[in-house]
């Protein structure tokens, strides 16, 4: 059964159809490469099913059930999360810190309910030790490298225990030793069962991890394909357009 | 566990407080205080230490609210005000209740008149945070604004003259914020006390992580589901209690609050801060940069009175105490590059 399902999805703003009969689907612990140029409609798919506003067609099956999210905290509580471009994390706390933002571990000392410092540093270290990733969970994300960051983030997204992690662009801003380290971790995500969504203009990239990659242009799916069946020109001429589709 | 073979540990001088602004801080203060010492018969007497101990309470005990807002990215102008206004209130309320049969129990008049001054204090950083959190007006301006608002009110109340604090539990007020514990001057314990009440909620609760989360990135801690406009009003709310606290205790050492309370204090206030190693693009602070600040400005001012310098000169060595410590501070991390 598919982990998540688009059926005719929609978008416009006035005048603008960012999204058109957009449908295609995941299987849990598949790695899905989304690929577009600008203005494709990516980041708008993402922010639909990552529950930021609803589409304005078409319907959406998470896990089995229809869904229809409003906020992103009702897509979070379905078992999506969103690993975003900056990472949005907090420079000035620790990477345990950040793992635990919104959901933070508590221990009760008498009346009072203080945070569980040590609880939370033991589970951050396990998590990374899960991810096979050189990050110290007390350590000041200001000071981490691009690798380190993305570890963070993705540990962050394996708290929630979510099924379906979507990345954007996870590998744009980092030295390329680092890339190779930040694809080990989204291989390792799918080791543990968990599909993921890959936003990403890196051919090369989406090519070394990638089971399937949709090509999105002007809104609409272009082509939707086993990568093992595709390359990269033909890739390329799908997002530019010499491909008309595939 | 992987082992970070290439990665020593860090010496302990280059490591935690020690390797802060506040500890910079910390160790001028200790420095300045052994040299004046020597320089100064005056300096260790018991009076001129429990005047210097006194002043520098009122300054910290603001500065610790006045740090939790600038550790969100904020700040906040109209501390000086707020003391003034809630001490203002806090003796009316003496007078007002004072002629009712609250009169008879004894602690009730002071009890409501102090609770209803950090009401003002509150209520005054209520208005803050909702203009700048909910409507989202730029920190600086607003609180520049309520500033003059404020004060202007302080005169109005009071036509330009001051209220003097007496009649029912007066005389419990006084000895309850002026008097002496130990040797030592009651509002070093309530600094003391609610340093280590702040310094708790910031490292210890989860509101407290969100304070400095809003400061680090506001956007991230806005994706991660912090309650970001709550924690913003609170933090002004507490800025301005911090605030009533300290002028109802200046109030009670003087004995009646004249209208011009505090003014400019707003900016011994937040130097203090800074000067204590709050960040004003935040992310970075605490209550013992607040209390170490307060202390360095206090020690500094007690100084140049003792060698008989020109009170004139007092804000040009605060104003350059500010600039120096952000330069050490900037050298500091630029060498640990």
């Amino acid at each position: 059964m598919a982990l998540l399902e688009l059926h005719n999805i929609g978008k416009s703003y006035g005048a603008v159809q960012a999204l058109s009969n957009v449908s295609f689907s995941i299987e849990p612990g598949e790695i899905v490469g989304l690929m577009g140029d600008n203005g494709a409609g990516k980041s708008t798919l993402v922010k639909i099913v990552a529950g930021v506003f609803p589409p304005s067609e078409g319907t959406m099956r998470f896990a089995g059930s229809d869904v229809r999210f409003q906020a992103p905290v009702n897509a979070r509580s379905a078992g999506i999360e969103v690993v975003h471009q900056d990472l949005a994390l907090a420079d000035n706390l620790s990477a345990a810190a950040n793992i635990f933002l919104g959901r933070e571990l508590h221990r009760q000392i008498g009346p009072v309910r203080l945070l569980d410092h040590a609880a939370m540093e033991r589970r951050a270290v396990e998590l990374f030790r899960e991810l096979k990733s050189e990050t110290r969970a007390g350590e000041l994300v200001r000071r981490m490298s691009g690798g380190q960051r993305q570890a963070v983030a993705i540990a962050r997204t394996r708290l929630a225990n979510a099924k379906l992690i979507m990345m954007d662009e996870p590998t744009a801003a980092i030295s390329v030793r680092q890339i190779a380290e930040v694809l080990a971790l989204i291989g390792r995500l799918r080791e543990a069962g968990i599909a993921v969504l890959l936003i990403s203009h890196r051919m090369p990239d989406v090519f070394e991890v990638c089971d399937r990659v949709v090509v999105m242009r002007r809104g609409r799916v272009v082509a939707n394909k086993n990568i093992a069946h595709s390359s990269p020109q033909e890739v390329t001429g799908l997002i530019t357009g010499a491909v008309e589709a595939a | 566990m992987s082992d970070f073979t290439n990665v020593r540990p860090v010496v302990w001088h280059s490591r935690g407080i020690l390797a802060s602004q506040t500890g910079y801080v910390a160790l001028a203060l200790v420095l300045l205080s052994l040299a004046m010492s020597i320089i100064s018969p005056e300096f260790l007497t018991i009076g001129n230490l429990s005047n210097v101990l006194t002043n520098f309470s009122y300054l910290g005990i603001a500065a610790l609210g006045a740090t939790v807002v600038i550790i969100t990215g904020g700040i906040d102008l109209s501390v000086g005000s707020a003391m003034a206004l809630s001490a203002i209130i806090t003796a009316l309320l003496f007078h007002g209740l004072g002629a009712t049969s609250l009169a008879a129990i004894p602690g009730a008049v002071m009890t409501l008149s102090v609770l209803g001054g950090m009401g003002v204090g509150g209520l005054i950083g209520l208005v803050n945070g909702f203009f700048i959190a909910q409507v989202g007006l730029a920190p600086f301006v607003t609180t520049l604004g309520m500033l003059s608002i404020i004060r202007g009110l302080c005169y109005a109340i009071t036509s330009g003259q001051g209220v003097d604090i007496n009649g029912a539990d007066s005389q419990l007020f006084f000895r309850l914020s002026d008097g002496v514990l130990f040797g030592l001057p009651v509002p070093l314990f309530y600094l003391v006390g609610l340093g280590l009440l702040m310094g708790m909620l910031l490292h210890h609760t989860a509101r407290g992580r969100y304070v400095f989360a809003i400061g680090g990135n506001e956007r991230a801690a806005a994706l991660t589901g912090v309650p970001v406009t709550q924690i913003k009003i609170g933090v002004y709310v507490v800025s301005g209690m911090s605030a009533a606290v300290a002028g109802i205790l200046l109030g009670g050492w003087l004995g009646s609050v004249p209208a011009n309370l505090a003014e400019g204090y707003e900016l011994h206030i937040i130097a203090a801060s800074v000067i204590g190693g709050a960040n004003l693009l935040g992310g970075v602070g605490g209550p013992l940069g607040a209390i170490v600040g307060s202390a360095l400005i206090e020690v500094i001012r007690n100084g140049l009175v003792l060698a008989r310098v020109n009170t004139y000169w007092q804000d040009s060595f605060v104003g350059a105490i500010i600039i120096a410590a952000v330069c050490v501070d900037r050298l500091r991390s630029r060498a640990g590059r």
